[in-house]
């Protein structure tokens, strides 16, 4: 309780004398981090599979194990910031329904059993398959045990597969705006808090987990390029640049115009979260998540929009503007979160915030959470590698295979 | 000729959509919207339905009321957790304001302003509002926090799991979490001593009998007289919480 007492002293101004300590810290800015992630991946992969973006195939399957890896770890920060971890079975078996949150356990389920690995599944099964033939011992046995005993390779139940693949994915896009939306909306429907009851909050969740979805799946194929020391396709760095590009632009547009509205408005908060920003969140809210999250970023990719420097130029920018909106969108997730507890509900003065080393709610800890998700992302892409699955072949996938030599850097060099 | 035109199944088809629209349409009037917005339910007529009266005129800040709830409740005595507590208002001839709860106003307050610059200083004590329409009843992930048959909020610390969105939720920072138990805790208006035909423990100490809290569904009962003779105002009533606890001679600065 000491660090009550060093924050006591720290208080500005008059706070309730219960809000001293703030109750949502960092695991609480990594849920709808995290979440973001796997929202964004995933839309930029439905792109591809139901919009016919051919161009950004090489992105596809990291993108889909990127989100499957991020989402098995969203959960965890969660539950383990709980008072009593072990009760949070409740959320499932006596979920209280006018609770915004009491849905996040059924529409996490569904993402992640339903859209994910379904989609994962017909996707990989004939893979599968082949590489249980393949491969020895403990591989072998993980794939059989994958296929879960659905060996049949006819053309018939292999278009089957391709079918209900694309008809989870057409069902996954509005479940992955669902996932984050909704997260968006147990923020924006908290109306006692003004820095967090705005309607566009779900939409601002939305577009900021598109934009960092994009930028880790942008970094992410870089990173697997030069793991792998193959030529990276440009074709589809540009495309994904593009995109991010796009909807960078209008998140900004939509966070701006949040702010406007807010400043024009001048309600009751207003003094108080002029304060806020002005002060507490100086540095994380302009310099972090509006310079170098996004105005930094736009500029970047807007030039890109209109001169195209060669490869040489655009590869190492592509890899810094993926980092800073990864970022940046992280210090928007802290900005709101942390920010909204930082002043008092009296809008009368401020408490502090800390975030200290060790414990659970501690740096380290929240450093092992955002490091977990790249460590199963890479057992998943030594178990499934994209770039050795059987794409060509008796199916209609010609249609994606137009340029091929490029697929996953298939010409090495 | 019309007729042949209309398959059986689009017929089929819009029969149902029709039997559909006219029972969501009949479910509104019945229910209409109160079961998704609010959290509560209507009063039960047949049980009191407590309301608190808290008259600011009378309160002189001796800190009774916060030290009796901390001991009757066992809540913890750190000054980071509070069931009750009072703050004190000073306007000062410049047109600012200064509010402090030192400890919770369990100690008494020493006034830091001199007296030359004070406009006008007051006491308001403050504790769960018990609302009617709950916003920390509605984000209660399990419903573990909920609304008793007498409109009292209460919290199952048997079954909260310690998510704290409650906390986020109340406009009034009525709630924290235990330290020990790790759970929500808040005022419960001393259901234990209610319950026994007692008073709570607050309203019991009070020596100017600043508090009072009463029964809504009896007309007869104090509260109605004294919602009567004062005009009585609630804390952030754009908030639409449906707060029970009315406050005699509120001055628009508190919050």
């Amino acid at each position: 309780m000491e660090h009550l007492y060093e924050m006591l002293s720290k208080v500005d101004g008059y706070i309730y004398p219960n809000e001293i300590e703030l109750h949502w810290g960092i695991l609480i800015v990594l849920y709808p981090y995290i979440t973001g992630l796997v929202a964004g991946a995933f839309i930029l992969a439905s792109l591809e599979r139901v919009f016919k973006v051919t161009v950004l195939r090489p992105t596809y399957h990291l993108a889909l194990l990127t989100a499957l890896s991020f989402l098995i770890v969203a959960i965890l920060p969660l539950v383990s910031h709980l008072g009593h971890p072990f009760r949070a079975y409740e959320i499932m078996t006596t979920p209280h329904l006018q609770s915004a949150m009491a849905i996040f356990g059924f529409v996490y389920l569904w993402y992640l059993m339903v859209v994910l690995l379904l989609e994962i599944w017909f996707d990989y099964r004939r893979d599968l398959v082949i590489w249980a033939s393949q491969s020895k011992g403990f591989k072998k046995k993980i794939y059989q045990i994958l296929t879960l005993g659905v060996n049949d390779l006819s053309p018939k139940t292999l278009s089957w597969d391709e079918k209900l693949g694309y008809f989870i994915t057409v069902i996954g896009i509005p479940s992955a705006f669902l996932l984050h939306g909704y997260v968006g909306f147990i923020f924006g429907s908290i109306k006692a808090n003004p820095w967090w009851s705005t309607v566009l909050m779900p939409v601002i969740f939305l577009l900021s987990a598109m934009v960092s979805g994009i930028a880790l799946v942008m970094f992410l194929y870089m990173m697997v390029i030069r793991f792998r020391k193959v030529k990276i396709d440009m074709l589809c760095l540009d495309e994904i640049g593009k995109y991010l590009f796009y909807v960078l632009v209008l998140d900004f547009t939509m966070e701006s115009l949040d702010q406007v509205h807010r400043i024009y408005e001048a309600e009751e908060s207003f003094e108080i979260l002029h304060m806020l920003v002005n002060g507490k969140l100086n540095i994380t809210l302009f310099v972090f998540q509006g310079l170098m999250g996004t105005i930094i970023p736009i500029i970047l990719l807007g030039i890109f929009r209109i001169y195209k420097p060669s490869e040489k130029i655009r590869r190492p920018v592509y890899l810094i503007t993926s980092l800073l909106v990864l970022f940046g969108v992280f210090f928007m997730r802290w900005n709101v979160v942390i920010g909204g507890q930082l002043f008092s509900k009296s809008f009368l003065g401020f408490t502090s915030f800390k975030l200290g080393m060790i414990g659970a709610e501690g740096f380290l800890m929240a450093a092992v959470w955002l490091i977990l998700p790249f460590l199963i992302l890479s057992v998943f892409l030594w178990l499934f590698p994209p770039w050795k699955k059987h794409e060509e072949g008796e199916l209609g996938l010609k249609s994606h295979l137009s340029n091929k030599e490029n697929y996953y850097g298939n010409g090495e060099n | 000729m019309g007729n042949e035109r209309i398959s059986t199944d689009r017929r089929d088809f819009l029969r149902k959509s029709a039997v559909l629209a006219g029972t969501l349409l009949a479910s509104s009037t019945t229910q209409p919207f109160t079961a998704l917005l609010f959290a509560a339910n209507e009063p039960d007529k047949t049980k009191p339905w407590y309301a608190i009266g808290i008259d600011i005129e009378k309160c002189i800040g001796c800190g009774m009321c916060a030290k009796a709830c901390k001991l009757e409740n066992e809540v913890p005595q750190e000054p980071f957790f509070y069931r009750s507590w009072v703050e004190q208002y000073t306007l000062k001839n410049d047109g600012t304001l200064s509010v402090q709860s030192p400890n919770g106003g369990i100690d008494g307050f020493t006034q830091t302003v001199p007296e030359s610059e004070i406009f006008k200083t007051f006491f308001v004590p403050k504790m769960c509002n018990h609302c009617a329409k709950s916003p920390c009843v509605q984000v209660c992930p399990v419903g573990a926090t909920y609304e008793s048959p007498e409109g009292v909020v209460l919290v199952d610390e048997k079954y909260c799991i310690g998510c704290r969105y409650c906390i986020q939720a109340c406009p009034y920072g009525c709630r924290y979490l235990h330290p020990v138990k790790q759970t929500v805790d808040k005022c419960t208006l001393c259901y234990h001593r209610l319950k026994k035909g007692m008073t709570p423990a607050c309203f019991e100490v009070c020596p100017t009998g600043a508090r009072i809290y009463g029964d809504l569904n009896n007309k007869e009962d104090k509260i109605h007289q004294f919602l009567k003779v004062h005009n009585c105002q609630v804390l952030k009533p754009q908030l639409n919480t449906g707060s029970k606890l009315f406050y005699n001679g509120l001055s628009a600065e508190v919050r």
